[in-house]
């Protein structure tokens, strides 16, 4: 048992740090992914994650393999279509899934075209699968900076994000900060995403912030509850994950978030809230 | 409390240049209770709308005898999510943010009068149950009880009471009624005429014009009623550019 769970990360550096960066993860993610998963926004995770590409492109370009670039890079193209499509949808008629659409195919597009004309398969698999056995000093201060801001920044804004989120109408009515809000919500969803990707790639970034939250629909009622149990998860599913990949020999991401997919599916049956099972279990029920 | 007045001067109020409400002069006094009467598509809710500041004026304004007021705003389709995970508590306490804004707590004070905004709507039970769990009279109690802690000046009801019992109406009537002694402005969309002949001394009756406006007997005389339905609805897409100046 020990040396199943334990003596990797006794025993390998690496283990450890990619251990470190994974929970890092988990706590700044996992928040962001529960409030996007209850604005029915789980697949603008997905589609933040295909804009950060031409950043991280130009940054690799500019700088090579350097953390600062890419990170300033994927930031800056994050932020670029978070802002544009929320400003195209209110100033327009289109709504913002549609503007969010439009402007991250144009920078996954361009992303796409500057990896495949100046770099090679083996970067182009770094940036889309990340390296989570490989992060260094930098990499993890960065990732548990990120966590810490998104952490401290969702605290300050928890009130009016979740009242943007279930009656935005009346938080403007009632001159409430609610663009501030919404643009706020998005820049950590971006944050978080550029944190990930250094870990686990663009696209397995994503995972890392939905599936906990899904997983956690099935278990806690509340935001608190929710938040508390996507979290868990999370970091279950990095350690889990890394063992398994060092057992196993596979690739680090995809077994992270395969585990996490195993969470989910398996919330799915047995979750008490509204699970598949319980629901079929015939309950009594009260008086009144 | 500061009485809120408002004057609506030569409002003009539409969508894409085309008028729903036309060139309406009227003003509202202090303390009173209006109804806003008219059919479909008269530009009631839009009229709304604009007191509440949600929409710009095409032309003309509405003014405020002093500061702008507090102002509470139940619109006709509240638009809210009903499957985010929140207590009845919770929601009706955003009521409060005028008091305690983006980080104040609930001080012992905020918290019985959320106990006694919830105990006056007759959802005293209910503070920890999920709002997805309300019936839809349930919902409109809470946002009542939330419309009770904003404790405005003036006060914006677009037909509060569609589809709603007559238990609950009743109940919820009993609630305006009784801002009116508190010295709040109450302006309220409504279709039931009878409702409107028993509680609200004064009525605007409009059709994307103003039709009439005043004590409610007067204003919802035969005759005026006739011409409020006269009113076409569709906009017509070959209406030259209205030149009236100001009244």
């Amino acid at each position: 048992m020990w040396d199943l769970l334990v003596a990797p990360f006794v025993e390998f550096g690496f283990m450890r740090r990619a251990l470190v960066g994974c929970l890092a993860i988990s706590l700044g993610a996992t928040p962001v992914g529960v409030f996007l998963m209850l604005r029915r926004m789980s697949l603008t995770g997905d589609a933040m994650a295909h804009a950060i590409l031409p950043g991280a492109a130009l940054g690799y370009l500019a700088a090579g393999l350097s953390l600062t670039a890419m990170t300033i890079g994927g930031l800056a193209a994050g932020l670029a279509v978070a802002l544009l499509s929320g400003v195209a949808s209110r100033a327009t008629a289109l709504r913002e899934d549609a503007t969010l659409a439009a402007f991250y195919l144009i920078s996954l597009a361009l992303g796409v075209l500057i990896v495949s004309m100046r770099g090679g398969a083996v970067d182009l698999m770094h940036v889309l699968f990340g390296t989570v056995l490989a992060l260094d000093d930098a990499a993890l201060t960065l990732l548990c900076a990120i966590a810490t801001i998104t952490l401290f920044a969702l605290a300050a804004f928890f009130r009016p994000l979740v009242l943007e989120c279930v009656d935005p109408g009346f938080l403007r009515s009632v001159g409430g900060p609610s663009a501030a809000v919404h643009f706020l919500f998005l820049a950590l969803a971006v944050l978080n995403l550029v944190g990930g990707f250094h870990a686990l790639g663009t696209l397995m970034a994503v995972g890392i912030m939905i599936l906990p939250a899904v997983a956690a629909r099935f278990w806690a009622q509340g935001v608190g509850g929710l938040i508390a149990v996507a979290a868990v998860i999370a970091a279950g599913s990095g350690a889990a994950g890394l063992l398994l990949s060092f057992h196993l020999g596979s690739p680090s991401g995809p077994s992270i978030i395969l585990v996490a997919g195993g969470a989910v599916v398996l919330s799915l049956f047995c979750g008490p809230v509204g699970g598949v099972l319980p629901r079929l279990a015939r309950r009594t029920h009260l008086e009144a | 409390m500061t009485r809120a007045a408002l004057q609506f001067q030569d409002l003009t109020l539409g969508y894409d240049r085309h008028p729903a409400v036309h060139h309406l002069c009227a003003s509202i006094a202090a303390g009173s209770m209006t109804a806003i009467v008219g059919p479909n598509g008269a530009g009631k809710s839009t009229l709304l709308k604009a007191v509440a500041g949600a929409l710009a004026p095409l032309a003309g304004a509405v003014l405020f005898e002093a500061a702008r007021p507090r102002v509470a705003w139940l619109p006709q389709a509240a638009d809210v999510d009903r499957s985010f995970p929140l207590s009845v508590g919770a929601f009706a306490a955003m009521g409060l943010w005028s008091r305690i804004g983006m980080f104040g707590g609930l001080g012992r004070g905020d918290r019985a009068r959320l106990t006694a905004a919830l105990e006056a709507v007759g959802m005293a039970g209910f503070a920890d149950r999920p709002i997805g769990a309300l019936s839809g009279g349930q919902m409109q109690r809470t946002l009542f009880a939330r419309l009770l802690l904003q404790d405005a000046e003036l006060i914006l009801l677009d037909e509060p009471f569609v589809a709603i019992d007559a238990r609950t109406t009743a109940d919820l009537m009993a609630l305006v009624a009784r801002w009116r002694g508190e010295g709040r402005t109450v302006i309220a969309v409504l279709h039931d005429l009878e409702m409107v002949r028993a509680h609200f001394p004064q009525t605007l009756l409009l059709a994307r014009e103003l039709i009439a406006h005043g004590p409610t007997a007067e204003a919802l005389s035969a005759a005026n009623l006739l011409r409020a339905r006269a009113m076409v609805e569709a906009p017509d897409p070959f209406a030259p550019v209205c030149e009236r100046g100001p009244a």
